[in-house]
């Protein structure tokens, strides 16, 4: 019971930038009243290092190794619109089989990276075991990763025109193991987590985002999908051979923490389903296109955009001749998912804080660039 | 796509800016608009109430530095009509200041503060113009031109 003339205040609550569930060197500055969060200030920059400067400072082959590094979780996904812009300013077209590599490659990256959101989010919302076994799905995908590319994590695989050699000779054996170690890890985590009445009653309902709103932020991927709107690039702008394929895209109806949550397990069901399709239909020839050895584009500028397992991840060079770039921006889907955090805190309890956050699926790498 | 497409993208843009479009060009997948700069945030406005356009997605907001002049780049697209429009705003050297696009779509906020931050470009009606990249305090701007790294010497 409150006396009447009890007066209150609200409290400011820093989280970060030092904190174990901001998902990396995050701070927000949470003004609470009581248990309820009145406002929410977001302060970015602590991994900002500057991979725009540099890709200005760097041939173009070097700036990849940026790229793979900025989102480290989907390195593949993140050298992808870069070759594709590259590729658009030169002229240049990729043989068939070096797009389905490319496609293998970044699904199973985009298993990879959902896995991980899932061991994450169940760390966040208190439940530390599932962590262990997304990991472990993602030691299976890693070791495919090193096998094909020379590296478990920053890749630098893909090149202007295709990718940089072919995919080892036991590759169909590792895949025909892999995939079904997968299918099952998948419906374990599912079983493990999705349905336990204590990470719904703080899920649903939490964290809601109207489409329009999430619209009007320029959110992207999962995290958009989850209030409605059925706008996955790989169907809606198809880029390399997308088109040929037969899947899903899973959609939410309320848009709140939970739906973000179930939208990626069942995205990793279907990006299971686009890889073995993929390795059932890939041709054999050439894995990367005759491009000269210094890349060098007509000056122009360029565009492209691809479905990271964040989002809308998307390049844009400017190229004025010679072997760098003159710029290069790199629109982040955690980025532009990160700016509608305080819409989605204002008025939920700081307890909710964490989970929703981890709902965005962010990557302080890719934020900051 | 089969259906009746009476108008192309150029057309329509042309219909709804009017003389706010200095010039219009067609690149590969994209229309790119040259806005003049006190035109921008009514163009944007237009570009996303027309119900022809139908932009209601801000895909990305670059500043980029040129010898003459800043660029502000505004990549749009509609996801109902799926077509991509690119505007761009020549902005001064020694004025570069345009309004802000925040009052036409949220998200052009953070792209706007970044821009501020590593060019100096200054966007007025902006709602929270404070640093976001860079440390609190921070006065240079990282990516003009002007501001060189520390020199990489070449070895290969």
């Amino acid at each position: 019971m409150i006396e009447p003339k009890l007066q209150t205040v609200d409290m400011m609550l820093n989280m970060g930038p030092q904190h174990p569930a901001t998902h990396g060197l995050f701070r927000m500055v949470l003004t609470v009243d009581g248990e309820r969060i009145v406002d929410c200030q977001p302060h970015l920059g602590y991994l900002h290092r500057g991979v725009e400067k540099l890709s200005e400072n760097l041939p173009y082959e070097h700036v990849l190794t940026l790229l793979d590094r900025s989102d480290y979780v989907c390195a593949f996904n993140n050298e992808w619109p870069y070759v594709i812009a590259l590729e658009k300013l030169m002229g240049v077209s990729v043989p068939e089989r070096a797009e389905y590599i490319r496609i293998i490659m970044a699904e199973l990256n985009r298993i990879a990276n959902h896995m991980l959101f899932y061991g994450s989010f169940g760390a966040d919302a208190g439940a530390l075991t599932p962590f262990l076994y997304a990991f472990r799905e993602r030691e299976y995908i890693q070791s495919v990763f090193e096998a094909v590319s020379g590296a478990r994590m920053m890749h630098n695989y893909f090149r202007v025109g295709g990718v940089r050699e072919d995919v080892p000779p036991d590759f169909e054996r590792r895949m025909a193991e892999l995939i079904p170690k997968l299918r099952r890890g998948i419906e374990e985590c599912d079983e493990l987590l999705s349905r336990n009445e204590v990470l719904i009653a703080r899920t649903r309902g939490v964290g809601i985002i109207s489409a329009e709103d999430a619209m009007d932020y320029g959110m992207s991927g999962p995290s958009l999908r989850a209030s409605g709107p059925a706008i996955d690039l790989r169907k809606t702008e198809p880029y390399s051979v997308y088109d040929q394929f037969d899947f899903d895209i899973p959609v939410g109806q309320r848009g709140d923490t939970y739906d973000r949550y179930i939208l990626r397990i069942e995205e990793m069901r279907q990006s299971l389903r686009i890889v073995e399709q993929a390795l059932e239909k890939m041709p054999a020839g050439r894995i990367r296109a005759r491009v000269p050895r210094i890349v060098r584009p007509r000056p122009g500028e360029a565009y492209a955009r691809c479905e990271n397992p964040r989002g809308d991840f998307g390049v844009y060079v400017v190229a004025m001749g010679g072997d760098r770039a003159y710029r290069m921006k790199v629109r982040s889907p955690a980025f532009c998912n990160l700016m509608a955090l305080p819409h989605l805190l204002r008025g939920s309890y700081v307890a909710d804080v964490v989970l929703i956050l981890g709902s965005l699926d962010i990557c302080l790498g890719e934020v900051d660039r | 796509m089969t259906e009746a497409a009476p108008q192309t993208l150029e057309g329509l843009l042309g219909a709804a800016l009017g003389p706010m479009a200095l010039s219009m060009v067609r690149s590969r997948d994209e229309v790119v608009v040259e806005i003049g700069r006190t035109n921008i945030r009514e163009a944007c406005r237009r570009a996303k109430l027309d119900p022809s356009l139908d932009v209601d997605y801000l895909r990305c907001l670059s500043g980029v530095d040129y010898p003459d002049r800043f660029e502000v780049v505004y990549h749009l697209y509609s996801t109902r009509k799926r077509h991509r429009v690119v505007f761009k705003v020549r902005l001064p050297k020694e004025n570069p200041t345009v309004d802000s696009v925040t009052q036409v779509w949220r998200g052009a906020n953070w792209h706007e503060r970044e821009a501020t931050d590593m060019f100096g470009i200054r966007f007025t009606g902006h709602p929270d113009p404070r640093t976001l990249l860079l440390m609190e305090g921070q006065e240079d701007h990282p990516l003009l031109k002007s501001f060189r790294l520390a020199e990489l010497r070449k070895t290969y």
